[in-house]
């Protein structure tokens, strides 16, 4: 190794990070939000994909100032924001990694979104190590909120708690002589507290049912359930819970419906929703189905002003009606520009954080209250149906769909959902 | 072991980054962080490539020297970063060890896919247990420097380069002592090495070791910079692929190669997902063909070509 190559190392270093360190520091008449979502993968199409179009759609109107009343004034206050959209994909390690570069090279201002709680669960910490005001718009397990108190990062919908305890009230109006139930889960965060809550609240509200000793936990995108759906046919429980979601969602309906197993068994799908608009005559009749709240075709008729924009103009811009992601991101953001409104463009994150917290807004299907976690987790109602296939207009329709209040598939402020559910759901008001 | 010109430069550029990084915005600390802990297990790799063999399973060693860190944290939470480190380090060294006895006897794709297999059992272990993390993980607390909380990653950045530096220096000697010589002799003939007296056996069985216990260090150090840990991102095969893609990106020519090739792994990465979020794979993999098809040396060999010189040691 000679100097001339010494002095060429370092030149290369020299311009190198020259060229890096260019592209920062933005005036306030402009934010930038990171918008991380599925990109790549098995979930990009059913979940990802329309959640960024729906945080895209709902942005670009607030761009414009095109929202119907009261969210019709121009921008983020005032300010116009660009969308950084950003691959979900890779784990939560790299999305740590990736967190770090948004904030501490990208400078964003905030960061809205992620779907997946093995994520969410990640980012929480590094987003209060790094204070980064973070709205988190769809992943759902509670433990976000309920483990540690947090500053910077929100969640503006209901979490996983709600869906299957307004599931389990659900089946048991509908079902009132089940026996027996059984349940196949991806085996993270999302997955394990999704089955504990659905079944601590059938043991609690449905004592003479119980529930499978082969519940089934295959690995996240693991996108091949023969063995699982072999298992389940021969088990003697008449229904099954799942908390699928995007491409393992439509992988194991497919599967399922080759073997027969939604004509022999109850399906309860609490993320089924995605799937309504996607598989059209493949999706089974007879399917209990949420969409994780008051989202995408459970509320496809819901006749208020904000509804009816954003389910014309998604249909419009993509072709299809808004599926819950679309609508879980567009909320997410719209909780963005309510935060920037009240704390003005150039607010710190500190500010946006106090502008958010506890507040009440109306989202374009339901009411948004920002009541757990200290006001940084949202409460919303919950809702499920059952599945059938409009032959005449050649599209799925649920039927006898029932919501439940917020206070009544949700613990009180304060309360771990699981000793809540255990100690009988104390103070719910159904 | 401090007087030839590969180790001179490992000290130069080493004093250079650690007074560099003082200075540097808070995510170049951090590529360097990534690249250079990644850079330890490359480092194993690259004597192993030299001896003709590829493994596709050390992602199985990373993975323990991560998950050692995490599993200390969270049950005896120890946070000390040298500690942590030594615990990775010793995890994977022992595991690296043992399973040496059966991998000695393998060579070509047998060994590779041995390898691939017996990480594939670790992954499946920790995803299939909820007390392990399953597909979550753990977070990893900020690590402490002999019981003083820094408030920057700079003091991490420090010790991550001074590690990687005494790696360097310590493999670069290792490959200039006889058995440590008995790299490429291995790789095209081990028939005459045996006639020449050494055991091919047991010479494969220290390389592997040592790559073994590089791995785990790299894990740790890995895992105590991003703050967290899950099998997706620390144990998956595609883990153990990317090493050894960076492994050829770097080419071994030498044992400063693994560090600029890593950092220019992390650099890419992060610059593909920025531009491209939709498309990042495609331009890793196009990156990744274009250095097997037209620079088969790596980065190490086209930076020989610009210094002039066709055969630095």
């Amino acid at each position: 190794m000679n100097n001339k190559f010494i002095r060429g190392a370092v030149g290369f270093a020299a311009v190198s990070a020259i060229t890096l360190s260019g592209g920062m520091a933005f005036a306030k008449d402009a934010i930038s939000i990171a918008v991380p979502s599925f990109l790549t993968g098995g979930a990009a199409g059913p979940f990802g994909i329309p959640a960024m179009n729906g945080a895209k759609m709902v942005a670009d109107a607030i761009n414009a100032g095109k929202l119907p009343a009261p969210y019709n004034t121009k921008g983020f206050g005032g300010a116009s924001a660009t969308i950084i959209p950003l691959d979900e994909g890779g784990g939560a390690t790299k999305q740590v990694a990736e967190y770090r570069n948004l904030v501490e090279k990208r400078n964003v201002d905030a960061v809205v979104g992620y779907i997946s709680s093995g994520n969410c669960q990640a980012l929480a910490p590094v987003a209060e190590e790094l204070k980064q005001f973070t709205i988190f718009a769809t992943c759902g397990t509670p433990r976000i909120f309920e483990e540690a108190a947090r500053k910077y990062v929100f969640r503006t919908m209901g979490h996983a708690t709600a869906d299957n305890v307004a599931a389990a009230m659900y089946v048991k109006e509908k079902y009132p002589n089940l026996k027996g139930y059984t349940g196949i889960n991806q085996n993270y965060a999302w997955g394990q507290d999704s089955w504990r809550d659905f079944d601590l609240t059938l043991k609690q509200i449905m004592p003479g049912s119980s529930p499978s000793d082969k519940t089934q936990f295959p690995k996240i995108f693991a996108g091949q359930y023969g063995s699982e759906i072999s298992a389940m046919s021969l088990d003697k429980a008449e229904l099954i819970h799942t908390s699928f979601w995007g491409g393992d969602l439509e992988a194991f309906i497919f599967q399922g419906n080759a073997r027969g197993l939604f004509k022999k068994k109850i399906g309860v799908f609490t993320v089924g929703g995605t799937a309504a608009y996607r598989l059209g005559k493949k999706l089974p009749n007879g399917l209990v189905l949420g969409a994780r709240g008051p989202y995408g075709i459970l509320v496809r008729d819901r006749d208020t002003a904000l509804n009816n924009w954003f389910v014309s103009t998604y249909k419009n811009l993509y072709g299809t009606y808004p599926s819950g992601p679309a609508y879980q991101y567009g909320q997410a953001i719209l909780a963005t520009k309510i935060a920037y409104d009240k704390a003005g463009s150039d607010a710190t994150n500190e500010q946006l954080a106090d502008a958010l917290r506890g507040a009440t807004f109306e989202s374009f299907s339901t009411t948004i209250e920002m009541k757990l976690g200290n006001g940084h987790q949202a409460i919303t109602e919950n809702g499920y149906g059952i599945t059938e296939y409009d032959a005449e207009n050649g599209e799925n329709v649920v039927k006898d769909v029932k919501f439940y209040p917020a206070s009544c598939v949700l613990p009180p402020e304060g309360q771990n959902s699981v000793d809540w559910i255990k100690g009988g759901m104390k103070g719910a008001k159904c | 072991m401090f007087n030839d010109k590969t180790a001179k430069f490992i000290l130069l550029a080493g004093l250079v980054l650690c007074i560099g990084g003082a200075f540097a915005p808070n995510w170049i600390v951090n590529q360097f962080m990534f690249g250079f802990a990644r850079a330890l297990a490359i480092l194993g790799l690259m004597v192993l490539w030299r001896t003709g063999l590829v493994s596709f399973g050390h992602a199985f060693y990373f993975g323990l020297g991560a998950y050692a860190v995490a599993i200390l944290d969270i049950e005896l939470g120890v946070t000390d970063v040298f500690l942590r480190l030594l615990a990775g380090a010793v995890v994977a060294g022992t595991a690296g060890f043992l399973v040496g006895f059966i991998m000695r006897n393998y060579r070509d794709i047998f060994f590779a896919m041995l390898n691939t297999a017996i990480s594939m059992v670790l992954f499946g272990i920790v995803v299939k247990t909820e007390s392990l993390g399953s597909t979550d993980g753990f977070a990893i607390s900020m690590s402490t420097i002999l019981g003083f909380a820094p408030e920057s990653k700079y003091p991490l950045f420090v010790i991550i380069t001074l590690i990687g530096l005494t790696s360097a220096l310590l493999v670069n000697f290792y490959l200039k002592t006889t058995v440590g010589k008995l790299t490429t002799a291995i790789r095209d003939n081990e028939i005459r090495v045996e006639y020449l007296g050494f055991s091919v056996a047991h010479a494969i069985h220290l390389k592997y070791t040592i790559s073994t216990i590089l791995a785990g260090g790299a894990g740790a150090l890995m895992a105590m910079s991003l703050g967290q840990v899950d099998p997706e991102s620390m144990i998956n095969w595609t883990v153990s692929g990317e090493l050894v893609f960076v492994t050829i990106l770097s080419g071994p020519g030498n044992v400063i190669a693994p560090f600029i090739g890593s950092l220019v792994f992390e650099v890419l990465r992060t610059y593909a997902f920025e531009l491209a979020p939709q498309a990042w794979q495609l331009i890793m993999g196009a990156t990744f063909l274009t250095i097997i098809f037209f620079v088969p040396g790596g980065i190490w060999s086209l930076l020989e070509k610009l210094g002039g010189k066709k055969n630095a040691k």
